[in-house]
């Protein structure tokens, strides 16, 4: 299940510790073929992605962070294709993310959230996904508040579907963007020292990027109070601290993760006072790890709950940079996965 | 009055783990003469089945199966679930309370019972509920409910979790001599859980369900049982820690017994692959480890039965994202084969698994069935043990299709179902 890379001397990796994506000088137009070993019709999640898989889609979403930046930001590459962003959690940053990424890319893209739906009529997942499916979008963007719902329903259209969030189970392009700051801050992912720390337990961010940073080389740590851990979490190949200080000792990247709030009183955690004293990110906590340590959170932030607002809003933040990343990377997916796509 | 006599078979007496070459006469309803190993000579008038060497054996019974009548005959009705059980060699089922209404009142006890004689092809016994309602409060009457013909008493797919009225329950169920089978999961530990609690949940991003959700509720009942002595069944166990529990309180001489679904047996956590709802069930499926060591604990006898946990669920039930999937998988027709797997597989011999299929199962309810001997029912099953097929879930005669091994490899099949002296099953048709 956890891909380690063994075959270093040869592998993805090296490309990425020689530090190449630098050295490339993008055309600013983004290229119309697949990948080389980009195999996938979805995006299910970060398990099942080779390190070349993700190399490629982080290589296409540099590009895409160019194209981002220039007053003319609009590519033709998803021209007369239709995107539907199916979201049954209420999202605000995720859904503008995709819907961004998708007119960009020149997709006429249309939001569906549950809210404003017949989910709430009684109408089953897999009817909803037939439904959709019937209006012939080619790719589907999902959020559900159950693991395995997106491969649920990835099973039952025929256009591509990217997991936007299931449940505590995968968050793919969360992990990609923050794979994509971290390299372009860094320079690479291999060798360094990332520490996620808080409610691991609920989130299906701190899995994706599990699975990610230790496939591209990087050493995970896990900090969080025992009740917000996973069980098996060690068999996952990470080191678990549950003492901030001592887990961010010498790490490169410390991301935070939300905790929600109906977790904080008494169920998970006694109090918020408590968990901001013993695992919200101030200063202190801070010091300890590298003096050139990045910070990261996938937002949105409960402030003065896991992280103080001077680290947030200071120098050795990339929180907003996350943001710009988010739209990069979902340009890069789509892309990708529209190359599958018929008459592609 | 009709004879019978079945030759030319594999004899296994599951009641005492004998086996050899021989045949079977069966005179009316019960087995009149069992020939072992000379050729039997034909009495005049009877009819012949030749066996062709097949293990001949008493019917299956199994102690749990959900049946939606009444209430949710959609999903299965007494006479589905007794072809089913038929096609699967298995000739007594033991149907749970969850009906709708449940079965709490002698009154329903007895719709069952003449429903099952009206429609079923095979015995159908009631269990009864513990307590009204299934609500857990309540005791049900143990005494009229027995006389009405409940076989045992639980509360099926709920565990009775209040220690005080389990105590009552236990103590005035050792009056009556009446049997408690409880299903041993503690529901605030389970809580969210929706499958074993490990690494493989933790990857699935699902809630687990600790093993002490099971081994807490079990260490408490076995104390409650010490205290009144009342006949307690472990319904079924899915891990090494029950099995040391139930070990110790056999070796302490109290009435305990114990089972395990046939899924524990044969499945492990990963056969949830992604999101497998057919194999959401509970207790759920553990790991490897665990499987192995309920199969030790079978072959050990420390496991006295083997249950299909049959719960017939439909797809609106199930076609749904893993952790709102309600939990259950079909089972009372593919029991023996997929039983037959740990026979292929050289963990069980046959006759010991026979033994928890047939004979045990029969002595936890005290009936004379599970044997081949003189006077005991004509239950039987013929059995090709060998048989290799691809399982479809299409053919199954269940009205629900929510069967954990469709599409599976198995090997060995009833060819004979035979029901009190009555042919109920040939494999290739159902009578």
């Amino acid at each position: 299940m956890t891909r380690r890379l063994s075959n270093t001397a040869n592998g993805p990796t090296t490309l990425l510790a020689a530090g190449c994506r630098r050295s490339y000088s993008p055309s600013l137009r983004m290229s119309t073929q697949a990948p080389p070993g980009f195999p996938h019709r979805h995006l299910l999640g970060i398990e099942g992605l080779s390190p070349l898989d993700i190399v490629a889609l982080l290589d296409r979403a540099d590009e895409a962070v160019e194209i981002s930046r220039q007053v003319e930001k609009k590519r033709t590459t998803l021209r007369g294709r239709t995107q539907i962003n199916l979201f049954f959690e209420p999202s605000t940053r995720t859904q503008s993310s995709f819907e961004l990424a998708g007119k960009r890319l020149g997709a006429d893209v249309m939001n569906m959230s549950v809210a404003s739906s017949s989910v709430k009529k009684g109408e089953t997942l897999i009817d909803t996904a037939a439904t959709l499916n019937a209006m012939r979008p080619d790719i589907i963007v999902v959020r559900h508040h159950q693991a395995g719902a997106v491969h649920l329903l990835a099973r039952k259209v025929d256009c591509a579907v990217v997991n936007a969030g299931d449940g505590a189970h995968e968050h793919p392009t969360q992990a990609l963007l923050d794979a994509l700051t971290i390299r372009r801050n860094k320079g690479r992912i291999e060798g360094l020292t990332v520490a996620i720390c808080g409610d691991v337990l609920h989130s299906r961010v701190a899995r994706s990027n599990i699975i990610l940073l230790m496939a591209l080389g990087a050493r995970v740590r896990v900090i969080g109070p025992s009740t917000l851990l996973p069980p098996g979490l060690a068999r996952f190949g990470v080191e678990v601290f549950t003492d901030m200080r001592k887990g961010l000792k010498d790490v490169d990247i410390v991301m935070m993760l939300r905790l929600q709030r109906e977790r904080m009183n008494g169920s998970f955690v006694p109090s918020v006072k408590e968990y901001f004293r013993y695992f919200g990110l101030d200063g202190d906590k801070l010091s300890h790890a590298k003096a050139d340590a990045l910070v990261m959170h996938p937002g949105p932030m409960n402030r003065g709950v896991e992280i103080s607002s001077e680290v947030a809003d200071g120098a050795q933040s990339l929180i907003k940079e996350q943001v710009e990343m988010g739209v990069a990377v979902r340009m890069a997916v789509l892309e990708a996965l529209a190359t599958h796509l018929p008459n592609a | 009055m009709t004879t019978l006599l079945l030759t030319n078979a594999h004899l296994i007496d599951p009641a005492t783990g004998r086996e050899g070459p021989g045949a079977v006469l069966v005179r009316d309803r019960v087995i009149a003469d069992i020939h072992w190993g000379r050729p039997a000579s034909v009495p005049e008038g009877a009819e012949v089945i030749e066996c062709g060497g097949q293990v001949l054996t008493a019917g299956l019974v199994d102690l749990r199966a959900f049946v939606g009548e009444p209430g949710a005959e959609h999903r299965e009705t007494l006479a589905s679930a007794s072809a089913a059980a038929a096609a699967g060699g298995v000739t007594t089922l033991v149907c749970m309370p969850d009906t709708n209404p449940p079965i709490d009142e002698p009154a329903i006890v007895d719709f069952v019972l003449r429903r099952a004689r009206d429609t079923a092809s095979i015995h159908v016994l009631p269990a009864a509920a513990i307590t009204k309602g299934l609500a857990g409060q309540v005791m049900t009457e143990f005494g009229l409910l027995t006389e009405a013909g409940a076989v045992a008493f639980t509360d099926g797919l709920k565990a009775v979790t209040n220690a005080q009225v389990m105590r009552r329950a236990l103590t005035y169920a050792r009056d009556f001599g009446v049997l408690l089978m409880q299903h041993v999961e503690e529901p605030t530990l389970v809580g969210d859980g929706v499958m074993n609690e490990g690494e493989m949940a933790s990857r699935l991003g699902l809630h687990g369900i600790p093993r002490e959700a099971e081994t807490i509720l079990l260490e408490r009942d076995i104390r409650l049982v010490r205290l009144t002595g009342g006949r307690y069944h472990a319904a079924m166990i899915s891990c090494a820690d029950s099995v040391e529990i139930v070990r110790r309180a056999k070796e302490a001489g109290l009435p305990v017994t114990c089972g395990v679904s046939i899924n524990n047996l044969v499945l492990n956590e990963n056969d949830i692959g992604h999101y497998r709802t057919f194999c959401k069930l509970s207790p759920p499926l553990r790991t490897e480890a665990d499987r192995q060591a309920v199969v030790a604990a079978l072959n050990e006898g420390v496991i006295d039965v083997i249950v299909s946990d049959h719960n017939p669920q439909d797809v609106e039930t199930k076609r749904l994202p893993f952790a709102e999937a309600a939990d259950g998988a079909l089972g009372i027709e593919t029991l023996l084969a997929a039983a037959l797997r740990l026979v292929h597989a050289g963990d069980v011999s046959l006759p010991r698994l026979l033994a928890a299929l047939s004979a045990a199962p029969s002595r936890v309810l005290g009936r004379e069935t599970g044997r081949l001997s003189p006077g005991a029912p004509a239950d039987l099953v013929l059995i090709d043990p060998d048989a290799p097929y691809v399982l479809d879930k299409r053919q199954l005669k269940s009205r629900s299709k929510n069967s954990p091994f469709d599409e599976a490899r198995l090997q060995g099949q009833a060819s004979l179902t035979m029901v009190a002296g009555r042919i109920v099953h040939r494999h290739g048709e159902t009578r």
